[in-house]
């Protein structure tokens, strides 16, 4: 428990407002790290600060939203799913048509932007499922870095296909064999790296948590879903949505459809974890439902650990969930009731899964089957006058393999 | 005054050079750390940093880490790591100790809990890898409060501002990372460690004690020329490691530390 702590209500701060200068959500974020990497995040904190205001780069992230990622990515009535499901109308935020094929393009187009201007000739990331290894494997190749991957090596053997991937875009994948060889430990090997190479290396970091200012501008990065799905949402229903849901791993998508209506007390928002085989199995990734306040990978959030402080190991079938802590935003948001959590266990997102891919002809990732998931439940409580938006952060292309084992298949 | 501030005004007035070293708690196994402990002290060695294992080390190379993972393997804890101290406490209170480790196993046991347990212990200090002054409070006014050090590290990259607010914030001594990267790497520019040093000296009256990379009597000393103390970390910790897993034998551990240590404290002090 963190003592002496406060955190401030919803009526001290302008919800929008922060992190504040030290990049603090109330009593969340921060920055936690060792020393040596101290200067590295001012140095990136500056220039951001600084970049954030110039016009010429935001043209530039602009117009690379606009041609390479391909946005604004469509708000779609899901029809037959609104109809399935007997409640609330259902549109879907598409990211899963962006370049590469998930959200995470959004921050690693934004970020390369960043290294390109701070003159860093070598990117390395972190990455789970590999979406985000991928996308930044990809703006490396297309501004001509260096790029290294850490990889857990239970990952790697179960995301074959993204390692490949990575590969032929011109990245070199490295496997993290410590700890539990996941993505908790991918992260840790991706900052021991940045401490070694700091003066000409970036680090692209794939989701709104480390240490600050990462949380912040990967959620200005990703805010372009929230601020198009406002805008489409009243030209397209004439109204605000009255409620919006999207997964939450280490929270990316679900801070960028967030983050646009935080001041719009009407809108409920609802962040949906991965319950894996259920939260009272334990084996699940749900911090923000069971976990605690604590300190992991440079910032001050919700964790799941053990009762001495070491990190648990998680679990989730999809593989981009399966993270022990969460973006510190996002802990702040739910310590001031302004957004719920709730978790959906392993079942529920591949009925999801195969529900969406049916009805819709939409095959979802199983990251964003949870938010599928939950948006049934949730529209099934709401009337039929009223709108839901669910985040479909990606497509389910790179999930068909796992799929495919689950019904006992072979591809 | 603390045991730290003792022991490095004697060494200042001797003309000796601080040998500093790191093991981590509980590897090979909590009994005997307490044994290498007394090891240590008995080679010479001026103030003792235990290693808190964590699941998660970032800021740690593959020797530690995997000490560190073998120590978790035991179920090692924070309430231990105070255990193990206060069994070395029994027979020795000179030596002053500092425990080293990430914030979040401080965070769980709870501040006030920790601080009051540490001083029971004979805790003499603390460094924590994460926590920056800038995220300090209110764990440093509570260190403070009971006496205990809190250190804190500087890097090669921190700037002179920095390092200035650092050692405004720090007591009991400086922990210089000599390289940039993790523990237990590469080679280190005794050159430009020196550098650093000396323009630290000029702007704090704590001792200056380098560490990251020191792995022998050579490095040692050399390094202990241009600052008041050395830290042994990787390389003594992959020397219990290989001495225990060799033989199992507490006695053949001790021997080896003996020797080792002994070698450096001997360079050290020629």
């Amino acid at each position: 428990m963190s003592d002496n702590r406060h955190n401030p209500s919803r009526e001290e701060v302008e919800l929008s407002g922060l992190p504040d200068e030290k990049g603090h959500f109330g009593q969340y974020g921060g920055r936690f790290v060792a020393e040596t990497l101290m200067h590295a995040l001012d140095e990136l904190q500056d220039t951001y600060a600084r970049l954030k205001l110039d016009p010429g780069f935001q043209r530039e992230f602009d117009q690379d939203l606009a041609h390479y990622v391909g946005r604004p990515s469509p708000l779609y009535f899901a029809k037959r799913l609104t109809e399935e499901v007997g409640g609330a109308q259902i549109y879907l935020k598409r990211e899963d048509l962006n370049h590469t094929g998930a959200h995470k393009v959004n921050n690693t187009v934004g970020q390369a932007l960043l290294a390109k201007y701070m003159g860093k000739q070598r990117v390395i990331a972190e990455t789970g499922a590999g979406q985000h290894g991928v996308a930044t494997a990809t703006v490396a190749a297309r501004f001509g870095m260096q790029c290294q991957v850490y990889m857990g090596a239970e990952d790697i053997a179960r995301q074959t296909l993204n390692v490949y991937r990575m590969k032929l875009l011109g990245a070199e994948v490295i496997s993290v064999e410590s700890g539990s060889r996941t993505l908790k430990d991918a992260m840790n090997e991706a900052m021991r790296d940045w401490a070694t190479n700091v003066e000409d290396t970036y680090y692209i970091i794939g989701t709104v948590a480390g240490p600050h200012p990462y949380p912040m501008l990967v959620r200005d990065f990703q805010a372009v879903i929230g601020r198009e799905a406002r805008q489409q949402c009243l030209k397209q229903t004439g109204k605000l949505p009255d409620a919006l849901v999207a997964c939450v791993g280490g929270g990316s998508n679900a801070i960028g459809l967030f983050h646009p209506f935080i001041e719009d007390a009407s809108v409920r928002m609802i962040g949906v974890e991965a319950g894996g085989d259920g939260i009272e199995t334990g084996n699940h990734a749900a911090p923000l439902c069971v976990g605690q306040p604590g300190v992991l990978h440079g910032n001050r959030t919700y964790l799941m650990e053990d009762e001495a402080g070491q990190i648990s190991e998680t679990h989730s079938i999809s593989a981009g969930l399966d993270y022990p802590g969460v973006g510190p935003e996002h802990s702040w948001l739910k310590d001031i009731k302004r957004a719920e959590y709730v978790a959906i266990n392993d079942d529920e997102a591949l009925a999801a899964f195969h529900l969406l891919t049916k009805i819709e002809g939409i095959i979802p990732a199983l990251e964003s089957s949870h938010a599928i998931a939950q948006v049934c439940k949730t529209a099934k409580q709401m009337s039929k006058d009223e709108v839901v938006i669910v985040n479909l952060s990606g497509r389910g292309d790179k999930d068909i393999h796992t799929v495919a084992g689950l019904d006992g298949i072979k591809v | 005054m603390s045991r730290i501030q003792t022991t490095f005004e004697q060494l200042k007035t001797a003309g000796r050079k601080a040998l500093i070293p790191f093991i981590t708690t509980g590897d090979p196994s909590l009994q005997a750390t307490v044994s290498i402990m007394h090891a240590l002290a008995e080679a010479g060695s001026d103030v003792i940093e235990l290693g808190i294992p964590f699941s998660d080390p970032s800021a740690d190379g593959p020797v530690i880490q995997a000490a560190s993972e073998r120590a978790l393997k035991n179920k090692v804890s924070l309430r231990n790591v105070l255990e193990v101290v206060a069994s070395f406490r029994e027979t020795n209170q000179t030596v002053p100790v500092v425990l080293m480790g990430y914030l979040n196993p401080f965070e769980v046991y709870g501040y006030q809990a920790f601080v009051k347990d540490a001083s029971i212990a004979g805790i003499d200090g603390v460094l924590i890898v994460d926590m920056p002054p800038e995220e300090s409070d209110p764990f440093a006014g509570l260190l403070k409060d009971n006496d205990i050090d809190l250190i804190y590290l500087i890097a090669p990259t921190t700037t002179e501002q920095r390092a200035r607010m650092i050692c405004e914030q720090a007591s009991g001594y400086i922990y210089y990372v000599s390289l940039k990267g993790v523990t237990g790497a590469g080679h280190i520019d005794v050159a430009e460690v020196a550098s650093k040093v000396n323009s630290l000296k000029a702007i704090t009256e704590l001792p200056v004690g380098v560490g990251f990379g020191i792995k022998d009597a050579e490095s040692a000393t050399q390094v202990g020329a241009v600052s008041d103390g050395v830290v042994m970390g990787s390389a003594l910790v992959n020397l219990i490691y290989e001495t225990s897993c060799k033989s199992g034998k507490s006695e053949d551990t001790r021997e080896a530390i003996l020797e080792f240590m002994g070698t450096i404290r001997k360079a050290l002090d020629s």
